[in-house]
This record gives structure tokens, C-alpha cells and sequence, in this order.
């Protein structure tokens, strides 16, 4: 660990950084609360649970608490519907003064209400925000008292933004679809009766991604039952126990729901990645081979090879034009990183930084392994240590969220939009094909040429 | 997607429906990067940081800085007292700013952080400043907290020591950079000596130059918002989001203030104008009579275009106020004018211009963009303006819609273009013109499509 090379860096987080060298070293530090000041990349417990719960189409989601989080998050995430529009929309119980020095639970009483009266909805989800948590509002009463008074589902999400940081708000919304699958848990198949189908946990059809997925499951005759949460109705979730097995993508936000479900649907699962060539091979493969179906064997192996072969020589055509550039990374969670990471090489492009927002110890050993000497490896970091790693590594390009744009668009390099914004689906072969697209036309836009400091 | 939306009115008292506004922290901390050097603050969780961060840097498109105190259960429970210091001691010494603003939160507001008393028992280094204002999310909106931060920049900052400097301050209210920077030339244009807080411009409209500066080149420098206290008078631009520092200003030093409307429209332009005029005794120059007589003459060119039409307008008060009165002078007809924003005073101005006007028109404070929408399929109107979350109403009832105001996050260069001033007035009349023709080619019939309109 190169703990020397690091300047300008905060005391306390020279252990959340490292430079990949051969000498080996400590593990690197993460899954630790932000250090108080650092201007952070991170959200909360809220912003997790919400990213997780909201692209569930037909669901009605009120945030209960003052107006700013349902504003920051409305209709923000990205995720495409194939259907119903109304999570599309803000409903939220915009506490006044009044309500936080009374208690909360009146209006909020009155909100379900409002929507369970006019609208008749199947589900309501209730966030807790910050404030209710210290208020002492029993959001749980209110729910359990509104559903025996509309006979629909209201589930509380537990997500006070305090309570932890994003990955506590995945827990949250996990345990919110657990909630919301116990809904038939007096007739839902004993295993002996299990579906064939699979869930797809951790894809939230943001530009549309899980159709394509669903599709090359499709093809090789592999139902899905539930997808978790992307393009979903409430009634296929409460219908995930019934599937057979569980095919998790982020893992970041689903591992916790999938051991749970395993754990009291004794549904097994395993880890997918559709993110670049390798992985979607990889994963249509162990999918096939998971559900122990000869046939979707053949079928997977068949549109694997007819696939790869479409975007086989568009690919070659970018990675002419990107071999050589480097590519930083930094992203949520630590299982994407490292598929980019893949992906960067299947382009002929070498990845000097790689950063998560909440990557954890395992993954960061993966990274550790992947990575090529000289590396830098960071757990929730900030502009100042981004903008430091990529001027000294020679960045071409950054690929990160929304707030990670202005800053590469500042520095004069190129950026990838792998979050919310992404505008074209990046998942699966024809994904990587549109990536490879996405970089190119950063990297190579005539714009950065404009750059200069005098006429 | 709104097609469930109702046409009947529904009262509502608990459920807000598609906001149309939002919390006040965020207006603290884009209030506080137009102070130089500044790093704003959030005393909260991490989430209300990253959120506001990233809906301001949504609509600038530029890097937005600020730190937050990362509050934990611990601090929910025993105060965030010792995440300030530790947070005041970390920015000094890596963030290195020249002043902190703080801003709260609703949880550090709930359970009662002293913030006051917080900053003295810190660390803070010799020639650096820390101030803060009371920000909590569930009093006003976003525009409040603007507010409260430039009256605690007053408070903190502003002094009188008896030595006039003979300048005029503007407070120019919750606006895009752009505009701060027109409402500068304009008060150079004016030969005006001249303090502008807070000033946004070339910190989020900054220009490219391959570096990335923590800290651009713009916000209005320290010292001259201490010196604010030896001006002869501040200008409020906007009642809103700048009289109370401008009240601040007056009590604390005795610097007389008068409050404008936001300088949107040839009406509020001149009175802008005619103000600084009156307090420098300067008068306006030939080039800004040349500007307004060139927006008169637009004004004449295309009011067939929109005179007549029915509008619906919603955004921040300051902004719906401006504007309702310049569409009152275009001939068009404000039927519904909205704020998220709580205020009766709010509805009072607007209904005193409806009944001037003799239009039959709703207005309402706090109110959200589910009414706006039903008032809409209740009586329909020609045009919407709005921020960016218009959209979905504008698709769902096939309105045209100008994109106008905070925030704006599906389009760009508004933050750089201004909309105040007789330029600005262009712009709008421009957008809107262009809005409404647009509609008109899209739906002729081809025998009806005209080359000239």
C-alpha cells in the first residue's frame, strides 16, 4: 500500500484509498460512515430504499416528512415502464411546522387515505424520512391500521436518512418486498410446487435494460416469474416466492433480499452481471446451467454464439478507435465496477482508477485482482481526491453518476453516464455495443479539442 | 402519465401531488456559492447533501461543492454538535475555503442543534469565517432558505463603520446567473458603484478551462459583503427571496432598503432602472433607452402572436409575480398563476393585478402541480410556463411550454441566457412567440401552413 504517494488527502481517509502495487498489503478500508466535512458522493438510507422500491410501476409511494425528499426524487431514477405511470409521480405528506411539533401521523393518516379513496390502489408504500424517526411518528400503526381500514397493502419502509448510509436503505427496501411477498404467504406453493421461472433481482429498466434480458431469457425458454424491481407490478412481487431460483444483478442493493428469500423460500441464487461481453456470456450460461434445463443449455450456448457474432465486428470498429485510452471508474456499488472494468478491457482500454460508493471488502479484493499495477483503488471519495487520481493517472474518460459529470466535463475529459442518466441501455451484447458507442462518441467528440487556455 | 388526474376539483388537506416547490436547505447552499471562496455546509445526513448537490448541479450543469456533517444515529440521538466541529476542522484544513456557511436541516433543527453556539467552541483558523443560517425543510421552501442565507450573510458579515462608499446593493434573489450577470451590466451600464450578493455567476455558469477550481473565480468577495453595511441603500430584487436581508441590512446598519419585483418584464425593468436611477442620480444612459426601445418594438412586431392568449405560469413567487405582470402587458391573460411557495401575500399581489386587469384568474400559495393540472383540464389554457417538471401536464393535455424558472433539468444554456432585463424580456417573448407558432405550424392543415406569420 503506497500510503507515501498519497498528498493533499485527508488524514482519515488514506486508509480508504490504495495503489494497486505488486507488493500486496492490507485490505482496503470501506463500509464505514463518511467522514464529517468531506464533501461526500454518498446519499442516504432514504436514497437507497427509494432508487430500489420506486420503479415498482403500480405502486403508490408516499414519502412521509418535509417536501424536499419527495422532490428530489421524483420521477428522477430513469426506469422505464411498460405499463402503469403512476410511480411516475410525487406523493408525499410535505410536513409543515405544525406537523412536526403535533406528530406527523394525522396527515399521514389522512394522505393514505386521499389515495386509498379516489384511487383504490393494490400497494402503498410509506417512506420515513429523517425526521419522523426523531418526531417518534408509529408509521408501522398508521400503515397496519389503514390497511385494516382500505383492505390494500400499506408497507412501511423504514429509511431515516441518519440511520446509516445508502446500503442500509437497500436493506430497507428488501425488507419492504419481503413484507410485500409475505402478502399470500398462506397460499403460496410449499417448494414442491415451485414455478420454473426465475426472479430478476437488481435491474431497474433504467433505458429500458430488463427487456432485453428478459428477452434472451425468453428465447432460451426460461420464464421469469417476479423482476425485482425494474417495469414491476406489486402482484408479480408477491408472486416472487414461487419462483425457483434467483438471478441477481446489483448485487449491491438485492444480495440481502436473495439470501433472506433463500433463506424462507429456499429459493437458491446466483450472481449475474450483464455488463459487457464476458459477463452477459457468463451469465446467460450460469443461468442455464442453474436451472439444470439441458435445453436451455443448447439454447443459451446457440444465442450466445449468434449474438456475440452481430456485435463481434461493430465492436472491433471501436475498439480501433478507443485501444490504448484510460478509463476511470467510479460508481455505486462494487459489482459494476468490476464488470466496467471487464469492459474497458474488452476495448482495448485500461483502467487507471476505480472508486465505489459503497463497495464491499470482498469485491474490493476482486478489483484488487483484476486491476493492473499502478491502480488507484477508493471507497467513498470525494471531487478533490477524484480530480487528484485523474489528472495524475491521465484519464480519458470518467464513468460515474450525476454528480460526477460536471467535474470530468471540467477537467476536459470525456464522461460516461452508468447511473440514472444513462440514456441508452447498456446491458447485454447489444448494451456493450451501445457502451463501446456511448465511449466513443465522448472520447472522441471534437469538443475537447476547443480546449485552451488563450486564443 | 397524468391521465388519472381528475377533472373535478378534489380538496385535498393532507397529500401533496407533484410538488411545486422544494426544501429550503437547497436554497441556503446555492445562496452560499455565490459568496467567494465559500463552501456551503449541510449539518445533516449525508443524503441531503448528495440530493441538493446533485438537483443544482442538474440544473447548472456544473460541479456543485459543499460538505455535509454525515450525521449519524449517534447524532440523531445525542446532537450534532460533535459532527460540526469535526466537520469545521476538516473542511479548514483540507477544502482550505475562506468561509463556511452552514445550513441546517430538518433533523438538525428537530432535535435542536445550537448552531451559534456550535461555531464558537470550534477550531477555526485565523482569517477564516464560519457563518450559518436556520434552514429547517418544513417552514416556506427553497426560496425561504435562499432568503435566510443572504439575511445571515447581513447578520454574520455586515458592517456599518461610518464610512459611506457610496454603493448601491442589490440583492438579486433567486435567479440563474445569467441573470446576476445582466442585473451587473445593467448597473454598470448605469455607471452605479455597486455591490451585488449573493452573485452566482462564473461559479455555476463558470467557463471551461481544463482545470477544475473547488473554488471559481466568482461569488461576491467577503469583504464587500461586509461592506454592504456603508451603502446608501439596497435594492431587494424580488420580495421573496431578498427583502429580508435588505430589512436585515436596514436594522442592523441603517442602510435604507427598497424592495422591487424581480427585474422581469419592460414594467419591472424600468422600475428597476428608474430606482438605481433615482438613488445615484445618474441617468439612463443612451444604450439601455436604445435596448428598451428595441424590446418596444418586438413588443409591436409579434403582439398578434400572443395577445389574447390564455397562461398558466408556476414557479417560485418572485418569478410568477414578474411575470404575471409582463404577461398582463403583452395582452395575454394569466389565467391560473401558482407557487409551491407559502405566502398570502403571494396571492394578494397577484389577485390586485387580476382585478386591475379585470381577469377572471386562480392563484395560489403552496399550492402543487396537481391543482395547476386540474385547474388546466377545468378550463384549458394556450400556454404553460414553468420549470422543467411542467412537461408531464404540457404532454398530458397538449399545451405548448415554455421552460422558465428553478428548476430546469431537461434542457440547457438557461443558466447562462438571462431572462431579466430588456433582454431578457426579448428572450421570453422570443421563447414564448416561438412556442406558440410552433404549435400553430405543427397543427395546420397543409392548405393552412404559412411561410410568413
Amino acid at each position: 500500500m503506497a500510503k507515501g504517494q498519497v498528498t493533499d488527502i485527508l488524514e482519515e481517509r488514506k486508509e480508504f484509498i490504495q495503489c494497486k502495487s505488486n507488493a500486496g498489503g492490507l485490505g482496503l478500508k470501506c463500509e464505514k460512515d463518511s467522514v464529517a466535512g468531506s464533501v461526500s458522493q454518498r446519499a442516504c438510507v432514504y436514497c437507497g430504499a427509494r432508487v430500489v422500491l420506486n420503479p415498482i410501476t403500480d405502486a403508490y409511494h408516499i414519502v412521509h416528512g418535509p417536501i424536499g425528499c419527495a422532490s428530489y426524487t421524483w420521477d428522477i431514477r430513469g426506469s422505464l415502464t411498460s405499463g402503469p405511470e403512476v410511480y411516475r409521480n410525487s406523493f408525499s405528506t410535505d410536513l409543515r411546522e405544525q406537523d412536526v411539533i403535533f406528530g406527523g401521523e394525522k396527515k399521514l393518516a389522512g394522505a393514505i387515505g386521499e389515495i386509498a379513496e379516489r384511487y383504490s390502489p393494490k400497494v402503498i408504500f410509506v417512506y420515513s424520512t429523517c425526521i419522523v424517526g426523531v418526531i417518534g411518528d408509529d408509521v408501522e400503526a398508521v400503515c397496519k391500521e389503514a390497511e385494516r381500514k382500505y383492505g390494500m397493502r400499506v408497507i412501511p419502509v423504514k429509511s431515516s436518512g441518519f440511520a446509516g448510509n445508502k446500503s442500509m436503505g437497500y436493506k430497507a427496501a428488501c425488507r419492504a418486498l419481503l413484507n410485500l411477498m409475505e402478502t399470500n404467504s398462506t397460499t403460496w406453493p410449499r417448494q414442491s410446487e415451485k414455478l420454473t421461472g426465475v426472479n430478476f433481482l437488481g435491474d431497474f429498466n433504467l433505458a429500458g435494460e430488463i427487456w432485453i434480458i428478459s428477452n434472451y431469457l425468453k428465447r432460451i425458454g426460461i420464464d421469469i416469474v417476479a423482476k425485482i424491481t425494474g417495469d414491476s407490478r406489486c402482484e408479480e412481487i408477491m408472486k416472487a416466492p414461487e419462483a425457483s431460483l434467483n438471478i441477481v444483478q446489483c448485487a449491491g442493493s438485492m444480495t440481502y433480499l436473495a439470501k433472506e428469500m433463500e433463506d424462507i423460500y429456499k429459493i437458491p441464487y446466483i450472481k449475474v452481471s450483464f455488463f459487457g461481453i464476458e459477463d452477459t456470456r457468463l451469465s446467460l450460461m450460469n443461468i442455464a446451467h442453474a436451472t439444470g434445463n439441458k435445453d436451455a443449455v443448447e439454447k443459451a450456448k446457440e444465442l450466445v454464439f449468434v449474438e456475440e457474432l452481430k456485435v463481434k465486428a461493430k465492436l472491433e470498429h471501436y475498439r480501433k478507435r478507443l485501444e490504448g485510452k484510460r478509463a476511470a471508474i467510479y460508481v455505486g456499488g462494487g459489482f459494476k465496477a468490476i464488470s466496467l472494468i471487464k469492459q474497458f478491457a474488452e476495448l482495448g482500454m485500461t483502467t487507471v482508477m476505480v472508486g465505489t460508493q459503497t463497495g464491499r471488502p470482498e469485491e474490493y479484493e476482486v478489483i484488487r485482482g483484476m486491476a493492473v499495477d499502478g491502480t488507484v483503488i477508493l471507497d467513498d471519495s470525494n471531487p478533490a481526491e477524484l480530480e487528484k487520481f485523474i489528472r495524475e493517472k491521465g484519464a480519458d474518460i470518467l464513468v460515474g453518476g450525476v454528480k460526477e459529470r460536471p467535474l470530468a466535463y471540467k477537467l476536459g475529459i470525456a464522461f460516461c453516464d452508468h447511473n440514472h442518466e444513462r440514456k441508452h441501455p447498456l446491458c447485454g451484447f447489444e448494451g456493450a455495443l451501445n457502451f463501446a458507442k456511448e465511449v466513443d462518441l465522448t472520447i472522441n467528440s471534437p469538443v475537447w479539442k476547443l480546449r485552451r487556455h488563450h486564443l | 402519465m397524468l391521465d388519472y388526474t381528475p377533472k373535478e376539483y378534489i380538496q385535498r388537506s393532507a397529500l401533496t401531488i407533484n410538488p411545486a416547490k422544494t426544501c429550503q436547505p437547497v436554497g441556503a447552499m446555492y445562496a452560499a456559492l455565490g459568496i467567494h471562496k465559500c463552501l456551503p455546509h449541510s449539518h445533516g445526513s449525508q443524503g441531503c447533501c448528495a440530493y441538493h448537490r446533485k438537483f443544482l448541479t442538474r440544473n447548472f450543469r456544473d460541479p456543485v461543492m459543499a460538505s455535509t456533517s454525515s450525521f449519524t444515529e449517534g447524532a440523531a440521538v445525542f446532537g450534532g454538535g460533535s459532527n460540526l466541529k469535526t466537520a469545521i476542522k476538516n473542511v479548514f484544513s483540507i477544502y482550505n475555503p475562506d468561509i463556511i456557511a452552514i445550513h441546517t436541516t430538518c433533523l438538525s433543527e428537530t432535535i435542536g442543534d445550537d448552531i451559534p453556539t456550535y461555531i464558537m467552541s470550534s477550531q477555526i483558523p485565523e482569517g477564516k469565517l464560519v457563518i450559518h443560517a436556520n434552514t429547517p425543510s418544513y417552514q416556506g421552501s427553497h426560496v425561504t432558505g435562499f432568503s435566510n442565507m443572504v439575511r445571515s450573510m447581513v447578520k454574520y458579515l455586515s458592517v456599518n463603520s461610518k464610512t459611506p462608499n457610496g454603493k448601491v446593493n442589490v440583492i438579486p434573489g433567486f435567479v440563474n446567473p445569467g441573470d446576476m450577470r445582466e442585473i451587473k451590466r445593467l448597473m454598470k451600464a448605469m455607471g452605479a458603484a455597486f455591490t451585488m450578493f449573493p452573485d452566482t455567476s462564473n461559479v455555476l455558469d463558470a467557463p471551461m478551462t481544463g482545470k477544475f477550481d473547488m473554488y471559481p473565480k466568482g461569488g461576491t468577495k467577503v469583504q464587500d459583503i461586509i461592506d454592504a453595511g456603508n451603502s446608501l441603500a439596497t435594492l431587494a430584487l424580488g420580495s421573496f427571496a431578498s427583502s429580508d436581508g435588505a430589512f436585515e441590512l436596514d436594522k442592523k446598519c441603517k442602510v435604507p432598503a427598497r424592495v422591487l419585483k424581480t427585474p422581469i418584464g419592460i414594467n419591472a425593468t424600468d422600475e428597476f432602472l428608474m430606482a438605481v436611477s433615482k438613488l445615484t442620480g445618474m441617468a439612463v444612459p443612451e444604450d439601455l433607452e436604445e435596448e428598451r426601445g428595441q424590446l418596444v418594438d418586438i413588443m409591436v412586431d409579434c403582439h398578434y402572436h400572443y395577445h389574447g392568449k390564455k397562461v398558466a405560469i408556476f414557479g417560485d413567487p418572485d418569478l410568477c409575480i414578474a411575470l404575471t405582470d409582463f404577461a398582463i402587458s403583452l395582452g395575454m391573460t394569466p389565467k391560473y398563476v401558482l407557487t409551491g411557495t407559502p405566502g398570502e401575500s403571494f396571492e394578494n399581489e397577484i389577485r390586485d393585478m387580476f382585478n386591475a386587469a379585470g381577469i377572471d384568474g386562480k392563484v395560489k400559495a403552496l399550492g402543487d402541480l396537481f391543482t395547476l393540472h386540474q385547474w388546466m383540464k377545468e378550463e384549458p389554457v394556450d400556454l404553460l410556463m414553468g420549470g422543467t417538471h411542467g412537461k408531464y401536464i404540457a404532454r398530458a393535455e397538449d399545451v405548448p411550454f415554455v421552460r422558465i424558472g428553478f428548476p430546469i433539468l431537461d434542457r440547457s444554456v438557461h443558466s447562462y441566457l438571462p431572462i431579466v432585463g430588456y433582454k431578457g424580456a426579448m428572450r421570453i417573448i422570443e421563447m414564448m412567440s416561438n412556442a406558440l407558432l410552433d404549435r400553430q405550424d405543427r397543427d395546420a392543415a397543409d392548405e393552412d401552413l404559412e411561410l410568413i406569420m
